[in-house]
């Protein structure tokens, strides 16, 4: 069968289910796409000859009643793997081996899934753009030294690059839909309390959230259905009724009411975006949706919010990494000494940035003028989007404020960094739920998303959106394979 | 002057101070396992085996309230007569230390599980009440071992996460007396509740002692120092008794407190300074995200508080009430649930007052001396049930009763076949000892001459004499009666 990376999840499924593909051919398949594609640098471990072997071992005896039968995929180093380096793009982890696996990747494996390898990411999830990574910069397939967004960037740039059908990243503040906005592809990011964060290095835990990516919007129903589990090992996990989401995927979306909040048209904002926006209106209204005006009063203040509450969590929850128990050690003088070398020589510098802004706004004399107000605010964010959810069924709103930019260009200029949020921060403020979907290209040929918020535990609401939209809008990827020799 | 004789109060010049001390105590939950994880709490286990992912702070690890912790902590604020908070929330204090595998301590800071209660303390001139200001959960940390290696520290993870349960009393204990009343009554409750077992040698309760002193009459308080991790009630007076002379010390000296937290050396029986109010840890406390708020319904309270069993002021009540016992022995009895329940299937088949004395007195003494627990009593209840029988129905005086509970104490023998094989039943036979009675009189013939002149007091002789040549088995009742007659 030619072609094989290039097909869907959805048809290697189906592939795989009707044995006109096996397994093993399609991890081979797989594996060899991504060793070629090692200028890109999304792997930060590859597994390849235990993802053959496994294939393998499936073929032998295939269960093909389960979800995901034999396909191989690769998945984002913030999840830990049993017995596979888990290295949350950091070099403090370098040598981390978990012993244990996320309730999130085990669901991947338990319908038949196949890990190839982990894929890089900003350190510890702390990026926009991938270049934290004590891993290296990762290459956008959809063009040389372009960045794949983050933190989710291996993730984004091997989906798009087919180098694994489909994968998984972590969302915190945008960490999924904004890669996927720069890279062609959709990313979803679910209601906080969907996927289960055990087993997940945590960033900012009262936003992190994991979700799916893949090329099509049914291939993230798909995916999302298998990995959102209620999880007693995780406190926050909620215990609600999930949906089978690619088995209910519809594109009738008649009558339903779309938001359009007018405080994202912010400053500054390019034309091609506002025009892609209304490109979207378009599309929507094509689809049969009525387009309602919409406020979100508070969203001007979600970006700093964002900017205390995820740094002052990070700080504490990064606080483990002391040298002490497992991970990169620097040896000192005494135990001061080597937290102070252990953290400074394995923290790069964003990480150790954002670690000081948390402890600063947690400190005393502080904590209410910074870290109180902002959870106040946060609220204020979750009430318009509360308030405006009486009147609508979903949010239409452009991803990103830009299309993908050069490697380097904003590495010295992180308050321009984090301006790459602004769409998707208040998404995760209020714990709801997300996608983003290509729709259309800029000037440079360079792909541009939208992004449809839901109300909470609504996500077949925004796939079904998103499917019907996707339909209408007809995005075709322009990935011409130029980092393959 | 003191108006009350156990008035604690320093002297110097012309001044008198008065000591101030609140405590911060820290109870280990009696349960299986930790606060936030599965693993196994038991003490003296190989270092680091009970241990989990979660207790070691693996990356990815989340924790997860251990609901039978919860229900402890809200019994034990019942026990406290305390406000039990529906809703609480847990915190993360933050700071770097190697046996604090997290880089945090999860806590309770601003919203505790159990409000304001109080504590009834029985001291020698009456009852004092100390205000209770909160009870919270918290995580114990690891250990750190820095004797083992001379370069090394070791640590052992193995009490990381266990439960705690932190009791800050108001500031309302004046004396290193009340501290020992305090901190007894607190156990006594907390064991008598099953939530803490309140061994301070294996460190299930320690406490930070805060004292200040202040010239007697004032209504301010003085500045106060904390002395950190106070493992025994011993120490706990000592450094009290320390801390409030250096204090008193300083202000007669014209010198300034430090607010400060302090260290007590057991060795030198000092307190030294370990930190100053400037370099005291900012912990940066804020609600940890890992954990929704901690809510509890009435339905579940009311049910926790259904299965709280009579406490020691309510049994002491009942004590006096019911067995017409002295406030005094009833507070000796209800101070351990062990003792009361004890006490309890002893008079179940006997003689109340009896059992009071033979507990009190000849019990504790003897366990006193093996050094053994009442529940390691080699007498059950049952036989010194039966013990005290055999003196109340007459087969055997005091006297021998002692000799069959020094035999008793030896292993648990039934009383009445000691007696029997050891023919130490009383001679009760009147005839039996007018024989033993005469030939006493006989062979003293002097003394009985002048007893019957008005020395009365030979009498006490003549009983003595009859006891001996008897082997202390007659019946002194008896033995009295005849006696009388015959002289």
């Amino acid at each position: 069968m030619s072609d094989i990376t290039k097909q869907s999840l959805s048809e290697l499924v189906e592939n795989i289910k009707s044995k006109k593909l096996s397994s093993s051919e399609a991890t081979k398949a797989f594996v060899e796409r991504s060793e070629k594609s090692k200028e890109l640098n999304a792997y930060i471990t590859e597994d390849y000859a235990n993802a053959l072997n496994k294939a393998k071992t499936f073929d032998e005896k295939p269960n093909l009643d389960l979800k995901l039968p034999g396909i191989p995929m690769a998945v984002k180093d913030l999840f830990c793997t049993k017995d596979l380096r888990t290295t949350a793009g950091s070099k403090i982890l370098n040598n981390f081996v978990p012993t244990y696996e996320s309730t999130v990747t085990q669901n991947i494996w338990n319908e038949g899934a196949i890990l190839m390898g982990k894929l890089n990411c900003d350190e510890f999830a702390m990026g926009s753009s991938n270049e934290t990574s004590f891993y290296g910069n990762v290459q956008n397939p959809i063009d040389k030294n372009l960045v794949p967004g983050g933190s989710s960037g291996g993730s984004s740039s091997a989906v798009a690059a087919q180098l694994t059908p489909i994968t998984i990243g972590t969302d915190t503040g945008g960490s999924i839909r904004q890669p996927a906005s720069f890279t062609g592809t959709v990313g979803l990011k679910p209601t906080y309390g969907s996927c289960s964060r055990y087993g997940v290095v945590a960033f900012a835990s009262s936003l992190d959230q994991a979700g799916p990516m893949a090329q099509n919007v049914k291939d993230c129903a798909l995916l999302q259905e298998v990995i959102s589990t209620y999880d007693e090992k995780d406190s926050t996990s909620i215990d609600f009724k999930r949906n089978e989401y690619s088995k209910e995927l519809t594109k009738d979306i008649k009558g339903k009411k779309i938001g359009i909040p007018k405080e994202y048209r912010v400053d500054g904002m390019p034309k091609e975006i506002e025009d892609l926006w209304k490109k979207g209106i378009e599309y929507a209204k094509d689809c049969g949706a009525e387009i309602i005006d919409i406020s979100l009063p508070h969203t001007n203040y979600a970006l700093p919010t964002y900017y205390i509450v995820a740094p002052a969590e990070a700080s504490s929850n990064l606080a483990r990494y002391d040298g002490v128990k497992y991970g990169f050690r620097a040896e000192g003088e005494n135990l001061i000494d080597m937290y102070e070398k252990t953290r400074s020589e394995g923290f790069g510098a964003e990480v150790q940035r954002r670690i000081m802004i948390g402890t600063y706004v947690l400190s005393s004399g502080y904590y209410d003028a910074y870290y109180l107000k902002a959870q106040k605010v946060r609220k204020l964010i979750k009430n318009d989007f509360d308030d405006a959810y009486k009147k609508v069924d979903a949010i239409l709103t452009p991803s990103t404020p830009s299309s993908a930019f050069k490697i380097g260009e904003k590495t010295n200029d992180p308050v321009s960094m984090y301006l790459n949020d602004i769409f998707t921060v208040p998404v995760n403020l209020a714990g709801l739920p997300g996608i983003s979907i290509p729709a259309g290209h800029d000037a440079k040929g360079y792909p541009l998303g939208l992004q449809i918020i839901g109300k909470a535990f609504d996500e077949q609401n925004i796939l079904n959106i998103a499917y019907a939209m996707e339909e209408k809008i007809n995005f075709k990827n322009n990935i011409n394979d130029w980092w393959i020799k | 002057m003191s108006k009350n004789k156990s008035e604690y109060l320093i002297n110097r010049h012309d001044n008198q101070y008065e000591v101030v001390i609140g405590l911060e105590v820290h109870a280990q939950v009696t349960s299986e396992s930790k606060l936030f994880s599965t693993s196994a709490t038991k003490f003296g286990a190989e270092p680091n085996t009970q241990v989990s992912l979660v207790d070691a702070a693996f990356p990815g690890m989340l924790p997860v309230i251990n609901e039978y912790c919860v229900k402890q902590a809200i019994k034990t604020g019942i026990g406290l007569k305390a406000k039990i908070n529906k809703r609480s929330v847990f915190d993360r204090k933050n700071y770097f230390y190697a046996d604090l595998p997290q880089g945090y301590q999860i806590s309770q800071f601003k919203d505790p599980i159990v409000g304001e209660g109080k504590v009834i303390l029985d001291m020698p001139d009456g009852q004092k009440e100390v205000g209770i200001e909160r009870l919270h959960l918290e995580q114990d940390a690891g250990k750190s071992i820095h004797d083992l290696d001379p370069k090394n520290t070791f640590v052992d993870l193995n009490r990381s996460g266990v439960a705690l349960m932190e009791i800050v009393s108001k500031p309302d204990l004046r004396s290193p007396d009340e501290v020992n009343a305090y901190i007894k009554k607190l156990r006594s409750i907390m064991r008598y509740l099953g939530t803490c077992d309140g061994n301070m040698q294996e460190g299930s309760l320690r406490a930070d002692v805060n004292v200040s002193v202040r010239k007697k009459g004032s209504k301010e308080f003085g500045t106060r120092c904390e002395i950190k991790n106070v493992n025994s009630i011993k120490f706990m007076q000592m450094a009290i008794e320390y801390e409030a002379n250096r204090q008193v010390d300083l202000i007669e000296d014209g010198q300034i407190i430090d607010q400060e937290t302090r260290l007590f050396d057991t060795k030198k029986n000092e307190t030294r300074s370990m930190r100053s109010k400037e370099d005291a840890h900012d912990y940066r406390y804020f609600p940890d995200p890992d954990l929704l708020p901690l809510e509890v319904s009435d339905d579940f309270i009311e049910k926790l508080k259904s299965e709280i069993p009579e406490l020691p002021d309510e049994k002491k009540k009942r004590f006096i009430e019911k067995f017409k016992l002295s406030p005094y022995d009833a507070n000796i009895l209800v101070s351990d649930i062990e003792t009361s329940n004890y006490f309890e299937n002893v008079i179940k088949k006997s003689d109340v007052k009896l059992a009071v004395n033979w507990i009190i007195g000849e019990l504790f003494a003897a366990l006193n001396e093996k050094n053994l627990e009442i529940t390691e009593s080699p007498i059950s209840a049952g036989n010194l049930s039966k013990l005290i029988n055999l003196i109340k129905d007459g087969t055997i005086s005091g006297k021998i009763a002692k000799t069959v509970f020094e035999q008793m104490m030896e292993g648990d023998k039934d009383p009445k076949k000691i007696v029997e094989e050891k023919g130490l039943k009383q001679e009760s036979d009147p005839k039996a000892l007018e024989a033993l009675i005469d030939k006493v009189i006989d062979d003293n013939r002097d003394k009985a001459i002048e007893y019957k002149s008005g020395k009365v007091k030979l009498f006490g002789f003549f009983v003595g004499q009859v006891m001996k040549v008897s082997g202390g088995k007659a019946n002194p009742q008896l033995v009295n009666e005849i006696l009388k007659k015959k002289l």
